[in-house]
């Protein structure tokens, strides 16, 4: 979707303003927020293309007025309340007052370390040849659905070099719908910050994406 | 925030109150229906806050300084370079490991929203993920160095790296001169976070004199 998430080469920003000796966390309830992002993973069944798709589909004002742990935690409790776990009579009241709904797992203290380094690898096995060749000159295709997509629109329509072919990847915009993995190719592709941004920008300046097959096309 | 408090604003309490009792509510009944063990969630924080943090990248950087054997395998096939340290798993199953030289500075940003390596620094800085850094990295990096102090020569090439999909990058900064010899240990020292994010540069062995 083309919302507020979708920040690259927008302006009105600011500087940028590194906090000196930032903890990891501000408050007390971003620690929980957090956790309780990362722990509702399994009971929830949602994966992490629902998570960021979820985060960022919100009236774009919404968004860059929040905190990022604000973000985190509307889009837990929306998921939550969307798959019947919790209700908002329940939150309101502060205690459970339905019986809890089955799930398939849930994360004990014991399995914490083991789940963090496992982690969720997205490559997969696949009997498809990739498209493209590293040097191949390729275009990122002028799309804009309303769903998850992780094509910046700072790329779009721009002509760029695949320099790295990564490997088959959960493709994100299938994923975020539920509509399964669908594993695609997945390149870097890298583009001179001329033909991003026009003649006055710096000449000694490359970007580059990770982007899937389907956003790509021979240029 | 969707749905919840747009109510509530002549109250007395403040915005960050909401969010406590609101976060502290929800927490309760996921907890009292069995979704969710507290001292899960205690772990889980303690592993963010305690365990894991740049200090395991500039581990890995420094075993790169000092092992050319070690930073060979680094630069050709990252993760399990970075697993023989010990550092795997949640944002950091496919990891990428960008070599800095005198003649090309990477850097990195998540434009969509905050992909970090986090096996190997923790959990990104609200910088990291604000507004300003993810708009401006990508069309106007020299300018985002020079919020952060760092001016790079003109004939250096910057190569920007937006973390689109599930791949994290970390960067190798340049080894500082005067430190051949060195112990890991003492070189990690001079290794910072945002050295390794391509927002600084290593320290210098002045830096650290005691």
């Amino acid at each position: 979707m083309n919302g507020a998430q979708d920040l690259g080469g927008t302006h009105g920003h600011g500087p940028v303003e590194p906090e000196r000796n930032e903890p990891v966390f501000h408050a007390e309830w971003e620690k929980r927020a957090f956790a309780l992002t990362l722990a509702m993973g399994m009971p929830g069944g949602w994966n992490i293309d629902m998570g960021r798709f979820t985060r960022e589909n919100r009236p774009p004002g919404e968004y860059l007025a929040m905190s990022y742990y604000q973000i985190w935690f509307a889009a837990l409790e929306q998921m939550s309340k969307e798959r019947g776990l919790v209700a908002d009579e329940e939150i309101d009241a502060g205690h459970s007052l339905h019986p809890p709904k089955p799930v398939k797992q849930t994360l004990s203290p014991g399995d914490v370390a083991k789940a963090l380094y496992r982690g969720g690898p997205t490559e997969r096995e696949t009997n498809t040849a990739a498209k493209f060749k590293t040097g191949d000159k390729v275009r990122a295709k002028n799309i804009n659905p309303l769903t998850h997509t992780r094509l910046p629109r700072y790329v779009r329509g721009h002509a760029g070099v695949i320099e790295r072919v990564i490997g088959c990847h959960v493709f994100p915009d299938s994923n975020a719908l539920g509509a399964g993995e669908n594993p695609q190719w997945l390149y870097t592709v890298r583009f001179e910050a001329c033909e991003l941004w026009g003649a006055d920008a710096d000449p000694s300046v490359k970007v580059s994406v990770d982007a899937w097959e389907p956003y790509l096309e021979q240029a | 925030m969707s749905g919840h408090d747009g109510h509530h604003h002549d109250h007395d309490h403040s915005e960050l109150t909401e969010t406590e009792l609101r976060v502290r509510a929800l927490e309760t009944v996921l907890t009292e229906k069995g979704y969710v063990d507290p001292a899960a969630l205690d772990l889980l924080i303690e592993t963010y806050e305690k365990k894991v943090g740049p200090r395991n990248g500039a581990r890995v950087v420094a075993k790169a300084w000092a092992d050319p054997a070690y930073r060979a395998r680094l630069l050709k096939d990252a993760t399990p370079a970075i697993g023989e340290l010990g550092y795997a798993g949640r944002q950091g199953e496919h990891i990428v490991a960008l070599e800095n030289t005198p003649k090309q500075h990477n850097m990195v940003v998540c434009t969509l929203c905050s992909c970090y390596p986090w096996p190997v620094l923790g959990l990104p800085p609200v910088w990291y993920k604000s507004a300003p850094y993810r708009s401006r990295a990508v069309a106007d990096p020299r300018g985002v160095l020079a919020d952060f102090g760092v001016t790079l020569p003109k004939d250096t090439d910057i190569r920007v790296w937006d973390s689109t999909a599930e791949i994290r990058y970390l960067v190798v900064p340049v080894r500082p001169a005067g430190t051949d010899g060195w112990s890991e240990d003492k070189l990690a020292d001079l290794v910072t976070r945002d050295s390794m994010i391509g927002t600084g540069l290593a320290k210098q062995p002045k830096d650290i004199a005691k």
